[in-house]
């Protein structure tokens, strides 16, 4: 720990060195204590970043680093509030689908020339994660995190039903006949009696484990879900990605994977949507309430945590016709255009995104710091845990095996909008062809 | 007493006209009074000028623009009234704010009805009138949040009780059918309590003696409250109706923690659908032209409800 604080250190003096000989010029400071807002929204984080944080004040005495962590919920609200009153954090975790809109209300601070001045390097960077944030030459933001998804099961649920972890590791998936995953799901559902979903006597009225827990407040990507497994039959989200102007919601192949999931609800392998709890599936599934779920990677600990009953184990998602698809995501800190401490906050932002930081984000092992040498960390402190993170780790490795979440305009109107369409598919008010279909035209309607 | 004969002239003029109402009457009063009459009337004033009528004038400004919070606002005219109007969002949201409205105020109403006469004909316990406002003392979110978990399908109490009971559970927050009502219901047992109160305060005002002649009469106890305390409690009724009816309109944070406006669209109430413009898809000017709207139409439905007020108000005499 102290060696890193120390090489953070030494890295950060050269870095202040560089910033001092070209702010000479015409630095403003006074002297004075610089004081840096900087906003999160995972409370699993915040240790993580404080620790950062503290060897950046150790570098930069002169700066102070106040970090604010506001729950998801509330976040972004806060956040543009603040933007309109004028007092907006210097620094903030910015995420794919809500920068658009503050880059296009002038907000965020174009930090291309700052990366070209101090020539900082991003070939550091899980390929893909830094490009998400420029448009038109403009760069809005450094990579800090990325996420893939994957399966979480319930390990000892699943042996019981005679299914082992080597099928698990390697199911397929198609709309037609669900392939190995719908087998698997079939087998992890058990009703009251015990019997599981592919007996004849099955009670699809009294089940008490699902096979398969759906996420159906999953926005316009449906990334917990419909998104990645629509994807390994080829859907694309967009004409183009990020920037893309037409989405393809009407895509029949979107529409077979819709009316895959409710053939899953229909056959009582997963909960109904106007019989479902309210408690998030990570709670549920944690509980014992249902066996399988696909789950991002930032949300590996709350499956691995000590104090969970049940044993958990993470599966690549399966792979369709057109391979295994998860998506990639990442996020980036951004600096607000209308900070008064512009190079102090560049500072602070150059140093979230170096190794050094990322590195000592990784020893907690609750996200997957954007460098490589920061993935490489958090890998090793899994190991080191006895978890086995290959599933998500791998997908981010593998050749053509990920896309991006759509990085367009819109985003935040978009979501409601597809979320709303599915959701009434699902609770069959609607076929899933025809409102896919309405729902595009919305959604396009949305760019002239 | 100074203080008392300062406010007297606006008291007079019955809140219609304001300051030059004192002019005819000025040879009966020393000139000084309505000086102090300013001086108390500023903080309120102020008060007023600052948290509402300037909110409000910036707010139906705010409707002809295009303002996002982020960029500064472009005028754009009636822009916002014309996509409104063409906003099945909207209307769908317009359409299940009434459903609430009539499941909320309905049950309400009856419920406390049946409370208040109960209170008032069978006991006048200050204990059991206490405990009838416990629910109404306890904070909407809290509510919400309560039944919530009540409700919820795999890890509520109630769905427990229909399983003991053999019956199917159900997730009455998920479902577009019964997601509505419940709302309604959690808000109606939140407020039955204090409603019912306010129907015992006005039949403490029905003279007792026409109860007893009546049962010297033989009338029973449904004859004497359909004749006697329903007629008698009209206008306390007709009060409570406009305080309430504009209070349910305005039903947002069971929403917020509940439903948050699904599934699908099913409670998405109006007051829901404005804070969603504006504050998660920042089209503050839309969201101001929808508040604008809707500030009208209740505008419209108070002017309605207070003619039947005063039409009530004159059967007392």
């Amino acid at each position: 720990m102290r060696s890193i604080n120390r090489r953070a250190g030494a890295a950060l003096l050269c870095l202040a060195a560089t910033a001092g000989l070209v702010s000479c010029g015409g630095s403003d400071s006074a002297g004075g204590k610089t004081t840096l807002d900087y906003w999160l929204w995972d409370d699993r984080q915040l240790p993580a970043y404080k620790e950062c944080a503290t060897a950046f004040e150790k570098a930069n005495p002169d700066i102070t680093v106040k970090i604010t962590q506001t729950a998801w919920d509330q976040y972004w609200q806060n956040l543009t509030t603040q933007l309109a009153s004028g007092e907006a954090p210097d620094v903030w975790t910015n995420q794919s689908t809500y920068y658009p809109q503050f880059a296009a209300n002038g907000q965020l601070l174009d930090v291309q020339p700052l990366v070209d001045r101090d020539k900082v390097d991003l070939s550091g960077f899980q390929a893909g994660l830094a490009d998400t944030w420029v448009k038109d030459g403009k760069r809005y933001g450094l990579p800090k995190d990325w996420d893939t998804m994957g399966l979480v099961y319930n390990t000892a649920h699943f042996e019981k039903q005679g299914v082992s972890a080597a099928e698990l590791a390697d199911l397929t998936w198609n709309p037609q006949d669900g392939g190995t995953l719908e087998q698997a799901i079939a087998k992890a559902t058990v009703d009251a009696e015990g019997r599981n979903g592919l007996d004849p006597d099955f009670d699809k009225k009294h089940v008490k484990t699902y096979g398969f827990l759906p996420e159906w407040a999953d926005g316009g990507h449906g990334q917990n879900g419909w998104g990645p497994l629509a994807a390994s039959i080829g859907f694309q989200y967009l004409d183009k990605n990020p920037w893309g102007t037409h989405y393809n919601y009407d895509d029949p192949k979107l529409a077979a994977t819709i009316d895959w999931f409710k053939h899953l609800i229909d056959k009582g392998y997963a909960p109904r949507f106007d019989k479902s709890s309210d408690v998030a599936n990570s709670e549920l599934i944690t509980a014992g309430k249902g066996a399988m779920t696909i789950v991002g990677s930032w949300t590996i600990s709350m499956f691995t945590d000590p104090k969970v009953k049940e044993k958990f184990a993470f599966a690549p998602l399966p792979a369709g016709p057109e391979g295994r698809k998860s998506s990639i995501n990442g996020l980036a800190d951004s600096i607000w255009a209308g900070t008064e401490h512009k190079e102090e906050a560049w500072k602070w932002v150059k140093f979230l995104a170096s190794p050094e930081c990322q590195k000592s984000v990784g020893k907690h092992a609750v996200v997957f710091p954007a460098q490589k040498a920061g993935t490489e960390e958090a890998l090793a402190a899994h190991k080191a845990q006895g978890r086995d993170v290959t599933a998500f780790t791998d997908a981010a490795a593998s050749k053509d095996g990920t896309f991006l979440l759509p990085v367009t305009e819109h985003g935040t109107e978009i979501n409601p909008l597809v979320q709303d369409a599915v959701q009434s598919v699902i609770l069959g008010q609607t076929g899933a062809e025809s409102a896919l279909k309405s729902v595009n035209d919305k959604v396009n309607g949305l760019f002239k | 007493m100074g203080a008392n004969t300062a406010v007297a002239p606006p008291h007079k003029s019955n809140g219609i006209r304001t300051g030059e109402a004192a002019g005819p009457e000025k040879p009966r009063r020393p000139r000084d009074d309505r000086k102090a009459a300013w001086l108390f009337l500023a903080p309120v004033l102020v008060g007023f000028a600052l948290f509402y009528a300037y909110p409000t004038l910036r707010g139906v400004y705010y409707s002809l623009t295009d303002y996002n919070m982020l960029a500064p606002p472009n005028f754009t005219g009636a822009e916002n009234y014309q996509q409104l109007i063409g906003d099945e969002q909207f209307w769908n949201a317009l359409r299940v704010t009434g459903y609430y409205v009539v499941l909320n105020i309905g049950s309400q109403i009856l419920l406390a009805l049946i409370l208040a006469t109960l209170m008032h004909r069978l006991t006048r316990s200050v204990a059991l009138r206490a405990l009838l406002l416990v629910p109404w003392l306890v904070p909407n979110v809290t509510v919400g949040l309560v039944w919530l978990w009540l409700l919820d399908a795999n890890l509520g109490f109630v769905n427990h009780m229909l399983d003991a009971l053999g019956m199917e559970t159900t997730s009455f927050f998920n479902s577009p059918s019964l997601a509505m009502p419940t709302v309604a219901l959690v808000n109606t047992w939140a407020y039955t309590g204090y409603t019912a109160l306010l129907l015992y305060a006005g039949m403490l005002q029905v003279p007792q003696h026409l109860y007893e002649s009546a049962s010297l009469d033989g009338a029973g106890e449904w004859r004497m409250f359909s004749r006697i305390t329903l007629p008698l409690l009209r206008p306390v009724l007709a009060l409570v109706l406009v305080v309430s009816l504009i209070g349910s309109f305005q039903i947002f944070d069971t929403i917020a923690v509940t439903t948050k406006g699904g599934p699908v669209s099913a409670t998405r109430v109006i007051y829901y659908y404005i804070y969603e413009q504006a504050f998660t898809q920042f089209h503050m000017g839309y969201a101001s032209a929808i508040a604008v709207v809707l500030a009208l139409l209740l505008g419209v439905l108070t002017a309605v409800q207070m003619r039947l007020l005063r039409a009530s108000r004159s059967d007392l005499a």
